[in-house]
């Protein structure tokens, strides 16, 4: 018997007002496009912060798609270039840390773009299959933060001079 | 009986230790009310002294450095047994610090430039071994672990006091703040406090005007013109941190001309404290098409060790793949 073939997750991050609804889109034209990825709305693809992105792969995906509005297009304005400063930035953080620039996809997508969101989810998957699962080990849950109820940083003594 | 205190370097680099005996004659104020019961760096003892100890005997440990060593995590494991609260102090056994930042090599590549590398004086290869028969018996080594962790990733921690190293009035009001405590003056904070530090950022604490300016270039501080006195570093083009670090230290390094590097650790609400600031540079950099971002980026010539100088080993992702490949 042979392993089954490798099936990659990714987590998707698609702003309300266009990659979203060219996800929406696909699949009420049916095109065909595989599920591998998990969609995540949100109000712009500036909303992504590189801690989601980090917390996505340190969880176990195996890569994070963010799709967004044109340039020029974004509903919030210049939303979506800070969004592409920041995926420049990540990828050269993620480089030093052995993740390929495979797995953190930025893409732009209008509402009326179906087609071109389901060739993104295609493309990238077909190149995460080829590269493997990222398996990204655990981490150690803190001892003192698993039982605390409230967060560390609720508790906060402050010492002022 | 005085109740006992233990401090306790492990991965560091000792300077945690000069910082608590850097607070003058305020640390005479500690050894009136405490019986120190263990601290290398101060005095002779002996690890089996603590073995001897019952559970529990020593009220308060002030735990410094990462966990790297066999021997580290033994002591990390001893410490919290012996010790009614064990405090991580100092910014290595809360978040890594810059031994952490080996985290970036594997275990094998860190060996290798220490043996084989120009510092080396050793003739032919060379690897420390965790056992020796020597003629006078075995000679043992704790043995190097493939990543380096917090020490609430190996015990549980009951308080936290950031910084490289705390700064000494922060470390004076925290022994005064222990003190009250052991003497029954003052209740205990909450398990899991953050002692000796603020609620809030550096930026905060930060004399300088920011005027949401955007940057053309990103340069380390030799490569610019003389900084302007009052104005933000980050919007001068000098990556700081100041944006995602704890404030408590008064913004030390900035009101000096410095820029922040991030030794108080993430600020209270940051999870991450390099995301925070790879989204603070997104946010400043002027330039809005991929080629001329990178242009600027490479002004930033090492982003991983930058943005997690202090953090790496506390971060979501902790250490480079191949590291954590090696620890599993
Ligand atoms: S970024 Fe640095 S220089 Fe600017 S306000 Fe914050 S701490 Fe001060
Ligand atoms: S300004 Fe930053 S680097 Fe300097 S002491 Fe404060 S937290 Fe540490
Ligand atoms: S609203 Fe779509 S990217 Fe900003």
């Amino acid at each position: 018997m042979t392993a089954p073939a490798f099936e990659p997750v990714i987590i998707g991050f698609t702003c309300n007002w266009c990659s979203y609804r060219a996800a929406d889109l696909a699949g009420t034209a049916r095109i065909e496009y595989p599920p591998n990825v998990r969609l995540i709305r949100v109000m712009c693809s500036g909303r992504v912060d590189p801690a989601f992105v980090l917390k996505a792969l340190a969880d176990g995906a195996d890569g994070v798609l963010i799709a967004g509005c044109h340039p020029g297009e974004c509903h919030y304005l210049e939303q979506n270039y800070k969004a592409l400063r920041r995926h420049r930035l990540l990828l050269r953080t993620l480089a030093q840390l052995g993740i390929e620039a495979e797995r953190v996809r930025l893409a732009w997508a209008s509402a009326a773009e179906g087609a071109r969101f389901a060739e993104e989810v295609r493309d990238m998957v077909a190149l995460l299959r080829a590269l493997g699962p990222l398996r990204w080990p655990a981490r150690p849950i803190p001892a003192a933060h698993a039982q605390a109820t409230t967060p560390t940083q609720a508790a906060v003594t402050e010492v002022t001079t | 009986m005085k109740p006992r205190f233990a401090m306790y370097w492990a991965a560091s680099c000792g300077g945690c230790e000069i910082a608590v005996l850097n607070i003058d004659e305020r640390v005479l104020a500690l050894d009136a009310a405490f019986d120190i019961a263990f601290w290398p760096a101060a005095m002779d003892a002996k690890y089996r002294d603590v073995e001897a100890l019952e559970d529990g005997a020593i009220w308060v440990t002030l735990f410094n450095g990462g966990i790297r060593t066999d021997e580290n995590e033994h002591m990390a494991h001893l410490l919290r047994r012996k010790s009614r609260l064990l405090v991580a102090f100092g910014s290595c056994a809360n978040e890594g610090c810059i031994p952490g930042l080996a985290n970036l090599s594997t275990r094998a590549d860190l060996l290798r430039a220490a043996y084989d590398g120009p510092g080396s004086e050793h003739p032919g290869p060379a690897r420390p071994q965790t056992a020796w028969d020597a003629a006078e018996g075995t000679l043992t080594l704790p043995a190097l672990q493939p990543v380096l962790r917090t020490l609430d990733q190996v015990v549980e921690v009951d308080y936290h006091v950031p910084g490289c190293p705390p700064e000494s009035h922060q470390i004076a009001a925290v022994l005064d703040l222990l003190i009250a405590v052991a003497r029954g003056e003052s209740e205990a904070p909450p398990k899991g406090a953050v002692l000796g530090a603020g609620a809030s950022t550096v930026c905060d604490e930060c004399p300088r005007s920011r005027d949401v300016k955007r940057i053309r270039a990103l340069a380390r501080i030799q490569q610019l013109p003389p900084l302007d006195a009052n104005l933000c570093l980050l919007e001068q083009g000098l990556m700081c941190a100041g944006p995602a670090t704890r404030g408590g230290c008064d913004a030390r390094c900035p009101r000096v001309g410095a820029p922040c590097i991030g030794c108080y650790g993430a600020a209270p609400d940051v999870l991450d404290q390099g995301a925070r600031l790879m989204s603070a540079i997104a946010s400043v950099v002027d330039a809005d098409d991929a080629e001329h971002i990178d242009r600027v980026l490479d002004g930033l010539p090492d982003p991983a060790g930058t943005f997690y100088r202090f953090g790496l080993a506390r971060s979501l992702l902790r250490a480079h793949r191949a590291a954590l490949a090696a620890e599993e």
